[in-house]
């Protein structure tokens, strides 16, 4: 099964689920080789998680977003999947969410993950909860249970938004960010990812997660046109070991030039190097060649 | 009231009764709640202010749960930890605000609850739990009085809600009782002339006294009364829906002698000595045979045409595309969001149900809606009234809006290209287009039942929402239809629809070969229309019985004829059924055998429980429609009395003998020509990655794009344009329009939109959509005539074939006080077009040419009277060299406005200073002395493009731009150029004159045209 040549990539899909092709292709192009399961079927048999060499979990509007958008999905994912998947960031396995996603993920608990807490225990009303731990990123220390800490709220418009951003890439610990970039002549245009939700507020649960956050280095991702209303223009975060990434904005969707939003203004001569967005699929198939995990 | 003292939060739930427990979810005190700051904002827009408001989500979960249950559906289910608190049971509202509480009725879908239900099951193993939602709302600042009216223009409609004013609790929900069989015949044989019309009128059949004679006789014939399904089936199959009878109808037409219509040597009709014209089939004598005398001359790239849910072109050696655009207004009228939703759903399907299922890839959607503003109590001082049982404009669009977002988003189908088109006689009868494009492989293009093969249904249970849709959308609405057809109302479920598309994709591309012969979509009509037509040649036998339903209590009728959402009907050879059904139990979709295609005598029968309840034969239900001739007589003058410059005057209503400045501001900020960004940025445009030419282009997406391209098939360098045409006021009889004229200049303006973006003309197929007032009257039908006879002439002239098409007639409004409001005759003319490499792809934002700038170019004849359809097809033929070989910068379609607001659009597409139009170029170019004229007419086959220094030289009038145009023989004239180092925006008189005419800021050309629709 290891094929160190072309790690294999599990798009994970559900009713609803509508980014998964274009998931498949950037990894595809990355290098991968994509594979989209229903989380039903892996529900089934969970032990096929352990297959994988990176996770995806794409965009869409799964079970509808009904309550909220990627609720019942991470509820799915929390009771029946949480220890695979756990077991897989341990082995070293980057996983990405992207908008209904890094929903799922942030309820889930995996972002921005173990160690950062709010100080609101689950379901106490307006509690004055214990303070934040906000222990130092890298444990994954499994006796302590996954909270959920961060949320993607509506957009301050109350509205769902279609637009390009440009985007800024703050130094962090994500793996999918490192070096996306390096032309500063063009950046301005370059740098820019799409939106598509209408639930991607960023919020903390508290000012003390926040700041865990962002000195933690786990902010890996800011909108430089901040159209959602997001806490500190956060557009995406990874967990402390890096691996993990969420993030509102589709990279997916931004795999080759022709769909950056203006591109036939754009200098052709750039059409040479890897977008930004694949350079972050780029990245995650890269560290999986050079860390070559072991699958079990 | 059902108290809020029913249930205590949490409190002794220890004896597991199934009872109600209800849940309230509000954002926490503290957060910011974006959706209470929207309501406030909009509820002091139509005069209400408010202090404050509180939005909570409620759920009603119906079951046996122990309290610890019950916690966690709380809090790990309805309540998000980091936002939201969540509260059991009925709370009390804050002291001074009034509680306004919005619940679905009783049989009303409701989705999110089926979710809830599914999501209790998998968080806490309960599986006998029933949901509902609703909201509530707590208005801090209103009077009861007033919280009703805010209730109901923003927050519920009641055909499908209720309003509570107190806390909603109820004990159980409210169940369907299962009725006990009852067959039922209809006398229709011995009824007279006026009792079979009265029979047609109350049954809401929707037949004519001809129809219901000529089933008369067959049941006279056959001996016996038919069943009240048997009626049924026979109305939905031949309403104006589903069969197209007007358009389908032999039609005597009459108008003036002198007519520019050429009348002689067309294909069914015949001139007749006193110098009427007879017509044979008249959809078949126009659209239909434009298209089929292209392909008779050597057109090879059309594969099905006219006899599928869409037609299908071929994309490239192993791909299809194909297209269906449909109208879903009377749903629409009643219920926007809803109606709007489905449209799209619906037509979602067609593209599933087209051969053997093609997958979805873009939406479109035009709306023709009512001018939002201005609509007030006469009362009040003169503003319009608001005829009763309308809705407000506003709130049509924006809900359509709405509907078109959330089923399009849903289903992971961008929404790529549309338009609004605001016109006052859409007041009562507003129109929603929503149109489909699917990709296929080519060697899936074909699907047909066979005799033996198993009735499949698929998707969505059926109940009793969305009956007699059919023959209601074939109707004409007035001031109650509301409450008459409220059962018609159908409110969709795109994740549900999301499923079965999974599902039907998968089972196409099985590795044993598709498991299916045949697929459609069940539409107007439901089971009755799908099986009908699936079974049309070989017969088919249903077991109404086997549906699964929503609730109890439908009559095997109801089962029938239910247009509930999300349902596909396909034919299945019997050993492929298990292979099927292992599928849809992957993608948790209902499979159910209805049946089985193939009769003895081809017939239609229809059992339930055991009894046959039907039989009809497929002979008589597909061609038992009497063939009528309708008359049309026309009676406009020949000569169209708008000239040029009245053109714009007219359908923008801005007055052009004001200055220039205030002009150009005013028809930029003009709601038909303004920016549809508002609409545009709520889809989603780019799911599925394929959008490289997106409908909003320039660096900020402030320019509306001419065209939206996709690539259908990853990885291919070809693409696909998509676009559309539409000419309400060149066509409006009562604004001395010629519905020829409005086909001619569709057509070319999608044609033009699909050029400009770099679609190749010579493989451009396009599709007819016709809403029209009620042709029972014959001025009406003469415009429908010559509209359809502008169609072939058109397709002809520009080789665009019409792959499909739909009609809608009887668009208009009854008034209370017995007024009749009838729509402009509107035909919407949709294209796709094929884009040989997407990496030469031209979009209409300014470029500016670098250091040496560049000249804007008018490219295409001087307005004319009629268009000249002959130097259309040389113009833009001409646009498509010009693209290929890579000489143009940037090309703009110009339509409404003429040639100084496609400049203006360029410009603030892009931000570009330093632009400049000269008026005496553009007089030339325009054959006119009058500026206004020049700057503002509207005209025909025209565009606006932008040279390069490179390719125009503008001290030698030298470059391979001017060669090129000089060999395909089109006309073009520079009539401005963009320098560099300069600022604004210029309309000067002369090159170089001292003084100009106007001069702008762009930001001020921007915000005229960003400003108006920025709701």
């Amino acid at each position: 099964m290891p094929d160190t040549d072309r790690p294999l990539a599990l798009i994970l899909r559900t009713a609803g689920t509508n980014c998964d092709g274009e998931m498949c292709r950037a990894f595809e192009l990355a290098g991968a080789r994509a594979e989209r399961i229903h989380i039903d079927r892996l529900i089934a048999d969970p032990s096929r998680l352990r297959d994988a060499d990176l996770i995806g979990f794409p965009g869409g509007f799964s079970y509808g977003d009904d309550i909220a958008s990627g609720r019942v999905l991470a509820v799915k994912v929390r009771e029946r999947l949480l220890g695979e998947l756990l077991a897989a960031v341990e082995r070293g396995v980057p996983i990405i969410g992207v908008c209904n996603g890094f929903q799922a993920l942030v309820q889930i608990g995996l972002l921005p993950g173990r160690g950062i807490e709010g100080s609101r225990q689950r379901g106490s009303k307006g509690g004055e909860g214990a303070g934040a731990q906000a222990s130092m990123p890298g444990s994954l220390d499994a006796s302590m249970p996954l909270k959920q800490s961060v949320a993607l709220a509506d957009n301050v418009t109350a509205r769902f938004i279609d637009h390009w951003l440009p985007v800024e890439f703050p130094e962090s610990r994500c793996v999918w960010t490192q070096e996306l970039w390096s032309d500063e002549a063009h950046a301005a245009d370059v740098l820019r990812l799409p939106i598509a939700h209408g639930e991607g507020r960023f919020v903390a649960a508290d000012e003390t997660v926040l700041r865990a956050i962002e000195n933690g280095g786990q902010v890996a991702l800011r909108y430089g046109e901040n159209v959602n209303g997001s806490e500190n223009a956060i557009a995406g975060i990874c967990d402390a070991t890096g691996l993990v990434f969420g993030l509102m904005p589709h990279p997916e969707r931004y795999a080759e030039w022709t769909q950056h939003p203006y591109w036939t203004r754009l200098d052709r001569g750039l059409f040479n190097t890897p977008t930004p967005g694949l350079k972050m699929f780029l990245n995650a198939v890269e560290h999986v060649k050079a860390g070559a995990p072991v699958n079990a | 009231m059902s108290g809020a003292t029913a249930e205590v939060s949490g409190a002794g739930a220890r004896a597991k009764a199934a009872r109600m427990h209800r849940f309230e979810v509000r954002t926490k005190s503290g957060r910011t709640d974006p959706r209470a700051a929207a309501l406030r904002r909009e509820a002091a827009a139509i005069g209400i202010p408010l202090e404050d408001v509180r939005v909570a989500r409620l759920y009603l979960v119906h079951g046996a749960l122990d309290s610890k249950q019950v916690n966690r559906i709380a809090m790990e289910l309805l309540a998000n930890p980091v936002l939201e608190d969540v509260e059991q049971g009925a709370s009390s509202s804050p002291s001074g605000a009034v509680c306004v509480e919005i619940h679905p009725l009783p049989g009303v879908m409701d989705p999110p609850a089926r979710t809830v239900e599914a999501a209790i099951g998998a968080l806490i193993d309960a599986h006998d739990v029933e949901a509902s939602t609703g909201w509530r709302y707590e208005l801090t600042g209103a009077t009861r009085e007033q919280a009703e009216g805010l209730a109901k223009r923003l927050l519920a409609n009641p055909v499908i809600q209720a309003i509570h004013f107190e806390p909603f609790f109820p004990g159980a929900f409210p169940h369907g009782e299962k009725r006990p069989f009852q067959l039922s015949h209809v006398t229709i044989r011995d009824l007279s002339d006026d009792e079979l019309q009265t029979l047609s009128r109350d049954g809401h059949l929707f037949l004519s006294l001809d129809e219901m004679r000529a089933i008369q006789t067959y049941y006279r014939d056959a001996n016996r009364e038919p069943t009240d399904i048997e009626l049924e089936t026979l109305a939905q199959t031949w309403s104006e829906h589903c069969v197209h009878k007007t358009l389908k109808s032999d039609v005597l037409y009459r108008g003036p002698k002198d007519d520019i219509i050429d009348w002689s040597n067309r294909p069914g009709h015949v001139v007749q000595p006193d110098g009427s014209v007879k017509i044979d089939n008249l959809l078949k004598s126009t659209v239909a045979a434009a298209t089929h005398e292209l392909i008779a001359d050597g057109l090879d790239w059309t594969l099905s045409v006219f006899v599928d849910n869409a037609g299908i072109i071929a994309f490239d050696d192993d791909h299809a595309v194909c297209v269906k655009v449909e109208t879903h207004n009377h749903p629409s009228a009643i219920e926007p969001y809803g109606g709007a939703a489905t449209g799209v759903g619906g037509c979602i399907r067609d593209i599933m149900g087209t051969g053997l299922a093609a997958k979805p890839i873009a939406n479109t959607d035009v709306f023709c809606v009512a001018y939002p503003d201005g609509w007030g109590d006469t009362a009040q001082g003169g503003a319009k009234q608001l005829p009763a049982g309308c809705l407000h404009p506003k709130r049509i669009l924006k809900q359509v809006v709405a509907g078109v977002r959330d089923y399009g988003n849903r289903m992971g189908v961008p929404t790529v290209s549309g338009s609004v088109y605001f016109d006052d006689r859409y007041v009562g009868n507003p129109l929603v287009y929503c149109g489909c494009v699917g990709v296929m492989p080519r060697d899936k293009i074909d699907g047909h039942a066979k005799p033996g093969d198993l009735i499949v249904a698929l998707g969505g249970r059926t109940g009793r929402d969305g009956i007699h849709g059919a023959t209601f959308s074939s109707a004409e609405l007035t001031d109650t239809h509301a409450d008459e057809f409220s059962h018609a109302v159908q409110i969709g479920n795109a994740i549900e629809e999301k499923k079965v598309l999974d599902a039907i994709l998968r089972a196409r591309d099985h590795e044993s070969g598709t498991l299916f012969r045949a697929i459609t979509d069940c539409g107007a009509g439901g089971f009755s229309s799908a099986v009908g037509e699936m079974g049309e040649k070989v017969g088919a036998e249903v077991h109404l019985e086997r549906a699964p339903l929503k609730y109890d209590g439908l009559t095997y009728s109801e089962i029938w004829i239910s247009e509930a959402q999300e349902r596909m009907v396909l034919s299945v050879a019997p050993d492929r059924l298990e292979a099927l059904q292992e599928i849809c139990d992957e993608e948790s979709v209902e499979l159910a055998v209805l049946g089985t295609f193939g009769t003895p005598k081809s017939e239609l029968i229809l059992n339930f429980h055991g009894n046959e309840v039907g039989r009809i034969g497929m002979e008589f239900l597909h061609d038992g429609l009497p063939k009528l001739t309708r008359e049309a007589t026309w009676s406009q003058s020949p000569e169209r009395q708008r000239g040029v410059t009245e053109t714009s005057s007219n359908a923008h209503n801005v007055d052009l003998n004001s200055d220039v400045r205030s002009t150009l501001l005013n028809l930029l900020s003009h709601p038909n020509i303004a920016s549809k960004r508002w609409i545009v940025r709520q889809y989603d445009h780019e799911v599925q990655g394929g959008a490289v030419i997106k409908p909003l282009v320039g660096p900020n997406g402030d320019g509306p794009g001419d065209a939206t391209v996709i690539q259908p098939v990853a990885g291919s360098t070809q693409g696909l344009a998509i676009s559309q045409g539409l000419a309400v006021p060149a066509g409006d009889p009562a604004a001395g329009g010629d519905p020829y004229l409005m086909a001619l200049e569709a057509v070319d303006e999608c044609v033009r939109n699909l050029v400009c973006v770099g679609a190749d003309p010579s493989r451009i197929a396009i599709l007819d959509n016709f809403c029209w007032p009620s042709c029972a009257k014959p001025e009406n039908l003469a415009s429908l005539v010559r509209a359809a006879e502008g169609c072939y002439d058109a397709a002809k002239a520009y080789r665009t074939p019409f792959v499909s098409g739909k009609d809608s007639l009887n668009n208009q409004f009854t008034t209370e006080d017995g007024r009749t409001i009838e729509i402009p005759p509107t035909l919407l003319i949709t294209g796709i077009g094929i884009v040989p490499d997407v990496s030469e792809c031209v979009t209409m934002d300014l470029k500016g040419g670098g250091p040496k700038g560049s000249s804007l170019f008018l490219i295409g004849p001087a307005p004319r009277k009629a268009l000249d359809v002959a130097e259309g097809v040389r113009t833009a033929n001409a646009i498509h060299e010009l693209i290929r070989a890579g000489l143009i910068l940037s090309a703009h379609d110009v339509s409404e406005g003429g040639v100084a607001v496609a400049a203006a659009e360029m410009a603030l597409a892009s931000g570009m200073e330093g632009v400049t139009l000269v008026t005496d170029w553009l007089a030339q170019a325009s054959e006119t002395k009058d500026t206004a004229a020049a700057l503002f007419g509207e005209g025909g086959s025209r565009y606006l493009v932008e040279v390069s220094a490179k390719h125009f030289d503008r001290s030698t009038f030298e470059g391979a731009f001017r060669d090129q145009m000089e060999k395909s023989g089109a006309k073009f004239a520079g009539v401005g150029f963009v320098e560099p180092g300069q600022k604004g925006f210029s309309i000067v008189p002369t090159a170089g004159a001292a003084k100009s005419i106007a001069q702008f800021d762009v930001d001020e050309l921007k915000n005229a045209f960003l400003g108006t629709l920025d709701w």
